[in-house]
């Protein structure tokens, strides 16, 4: 069985801020993690390698610093590490980032694409879904939980909604999108770690690698364009009482009927 | 000369740091209140190679060397001095000796299980009339045929209620003075090797310090580590190496005293102002943080040379004193910030100072490492 995961390095925090003037996402000073979702769609195919003895491959596209994110998951256990940079791939929207990651996976082998759900900086929950239409295999999203089924040609997954969850059974090759909560991925190891920077590497693969037509790649082959970022301006402070509960009540009935939105 | 860690070394501080709070810290507080051996978190120890770092992974280790295994002590013991001399005592004074001295025979067949940490190891040479002077050993181990036979007793063994494989002195030639003892691989279940009193300690409650007692003990004659005599000798190159690691523990404990403190003298109002306001405040910091640097280089320095297969003994003895000693002084220090609270046992601060005396004792007391450099200097 062979495995593909993508994985993005996001900075670690909820609270991304952008410039106000160029409306870009400040980097500075935040440390970058491998995220949350992609980080549980690894952690779901180191599983399979430890039960079926998967090969996993990592693949991300994004700067020179992205390599720790790709040594770490070596660290954790995967085989191999591909990492799509170059200049030409900058300011890349999800359309172009899914194409230049379906060229790469175009010269791989392989059974199951994972990636995460979404990535906590863009949120857009789209580059999985893409790369799957790009590349024409099946794809499910918001996967929990997922079981290979004997021949280890097809696979059964839990795809949570919010109003419940399906059961379905998908056959290879296809794309899954993992969510956090599936799992608590692995720490990497202490010789995982000694593996990463002296046995294994990361591979580098530019925009001349792959077939594709560099017009449609990084901003130039964006259809996406941002006008304007900005952040919310903050909102006023609320009131605090501390009260009985009757009174409670009583005080947001009248701050209700002050602002005609109950009479 | 150069201050930087390499990138791996960075990536197993995080890995270190990440373990430590999620699997360490939580636990702290209980395994010192119930003294107990922290059987979960050596699992997953083993699961992700802290037990055998610095060793080869030919021979089932991790393969990254000895400054890795000073900084995985240092980290497991800023949240837990007890987990910090666990591995410790594993790694430094039962599988270091294995690998330094055995045979390739020996090497095979027990350092791989100490190095995956499918086996606990421990070291005996402390007596109760033979500490400091460890020529007094009163076990003494006779050959019969292929085998020998060992009687006596050990007293304050790290690891003894839980370990599987021990390091023992004993006496093979007691007119010989130290050049009479030998060291020997004793496993749990020998026939006449039992486990005696446990200890109730003042700090470091989670770790099992126990008694091993020897009554007709068989160890097959091809568990004698190195040569007959060579067992005093192989002890000070092992306790050598372990002071590296007790150093580490040190400096772990007096750093997360300080992290710890720090959080607290930000939250802490009196006079209407956080307590990190004060002059006093900040300058105990400074100087608190100061030495615990100092203490942090002697340590990376000690286990760099280790690594680099020079000469240590002295720089051992340097990391293991200064940082003891900072340990001492430092959680101190801490709870005097922490004021009545810190007396409590609600922060773990108090833990932190009980826990860091026994840096001071251990694997040679002060007074031992000051003879160890002192002697270096004057010969």
């Amino acid at each position: 069985m062979k495995i593909i995961v993508c994985m993005k390095q996001v900075p670690d925090t909820n609270e991304v801020k952008l410039d106000p003037v160029t409306g870009t996402l400040i980097r500075d000073g935040i440390p970058s993690i491998i995220n949350h979702d992609d980080k549980a769609g690894l952690e779901a195919a180191l599983c399979l390698k430890d039960q079926y003895g998967a090969h996993v491959t990592v693949l991300t596209m994004g700067p020179p610093q992205a390599d720790k994110a790709l040594r770490e998951a070596l660290a954790m256990g995967a085989d191999r590490a591909i990492l799509l940079t170059d200049r030409r791939f900058a300011g890349a929207d999800t359309w172009a980032t899914s194409l230049t990651l379906a060229s790469a996976i175009r010269k791989m082998d392989y059974d199951l694409i994972i990636a995460g759900r979404q990535a906590i900086d863009g949120d857009t929950a789209q580059v999985g879904p893409q790369i799957a239409e790009k590349l024409s295999i099946p794809q499910v999203s918001y996967v929990e939980d997922l079981e290979v089924e004997a021949g280890q040609a097809s696979i059964i997954v839990k795809r949570i909604f919010e109003e419940g969850y399906h059961r379905i059974r998908v056959k290879f090759p296809c794309l899954i999108t993992t969510l956090a909560e599936m799992n608590t991925p692995r720490y990497m190891s202490v010789g995982g770690i000694m593996a990463a920077y002296n046995e294994k590497q990361v591979e580098t693969w530019t925009l001349d690698q792959l077939d594709m037509n560099p017009d449609h790649a990084g901003l130039k082959g964006s259809p996406t364009k941002v006008r304007k970022s900005f952040t919310k301006a903050p909102k006023a402070p609320g009131k605090k009482f501390n009260t009985e509960p009757d009174a409670a009540a009583r005080l947001i009935l009248d701050a209700l009927k002050e602002r005609f939105i109950v009479e | 000369m150069n201050f930087s860690l390499s990138k791996e070394h960075e990536m197993l501080r995080e890995l270190y740091r990440s373990f430590t709070v999620q699997e360490v810290k939580p636990l702290a507080e209980e395994i010192d209140e119930e003294e107990r051996f922290p059987v979960e978190t050596v699992e997953k120890l083993a699961r992700y190679g802290f037990m055998g770092i610095p060793f080869p992974k030919e021979l089932g280790g991790s393969g990254a060397g000895n400054l890795a295994y000073a900084m995985a002590v240092e980290e497991l013991s800023k949240a837990c001095g007890t987990t910090g001399v666990i591995v410790s005592a594993h790694t430094s004074l039962c599988a270091a000796p294995i690998y330094e001295f055995g045979t390739e025979a020996q090497k095979l067949k027990y350092l791989p299980p100490l190095a995956k940490g499918e086996k606990i190891g421990a070291f005996g040479l402390t007596e109760a009339n033979a500490g400091t002077d460890a020529s007094a050993q009163q076990t003494k181990a006779v050959l019969q045929g292929d085998h020998y036979v060992l009687n006596g007793s050990k007293i304050f063994i790290t690891n003894a209620g839980h370990a599987d494989t021990y390091i023992v002195m004993a006496m093979t030639d007691k007119a010989a003075g130290t050049r009479g003892i030998s060291a020997f691989i004793v496993e749990r279940g020998f026939p006449g090797f039992s486990i005696g009193k446990k200890e109730k300690k003042m700090g470091i409650r989670g770790s099992s310090t126990c008694e091993l007692i020897f009554e007709n003990c068989i160890v097959p004659k091809e568990n004698l580590l190195g040569k007959e005599g060579q067992g005093f000798k192989i002890a000070m190159k092992t306790l050598d190496g372990g002071r590296i690691g007790i150093a580490a523990q040190a400096l772990g404990i007096a750093q997360g005293a300080i992290d710890e403190t720090v959080k607290y003298v930000k939250e802490r109002k009196q006079f209407n102002r956080p307590i990190s306001a004060f002059q006093n405040t900040q300058f105990e910091l400074a100087g608190m943080q100061t030495k615990v640097d100092a203490a942090r280089l002697l340590v990376y320095r000690a286990a760099t040379l280790k690594e680099a297969g020079a000469s240590y003994a002295t720089e051992a003895a340097m990391a293991k004193l200064y940082a003891s000693e900072v340990a001492m002084e430092v959680t101190t220090k801490a709870v005097q910030l922490h004021g009545g609270y810190g007396y409590t046992r609600e922060y773990g601060i108090e833990r932190m100072m009980r826990d860091a005396k026994i840096t001071e004792i251990y694997e040679g007391t002060s007074e031992v490492q000051k003879m160890v450099i002192s002697s270096a200097m004057l010969k």
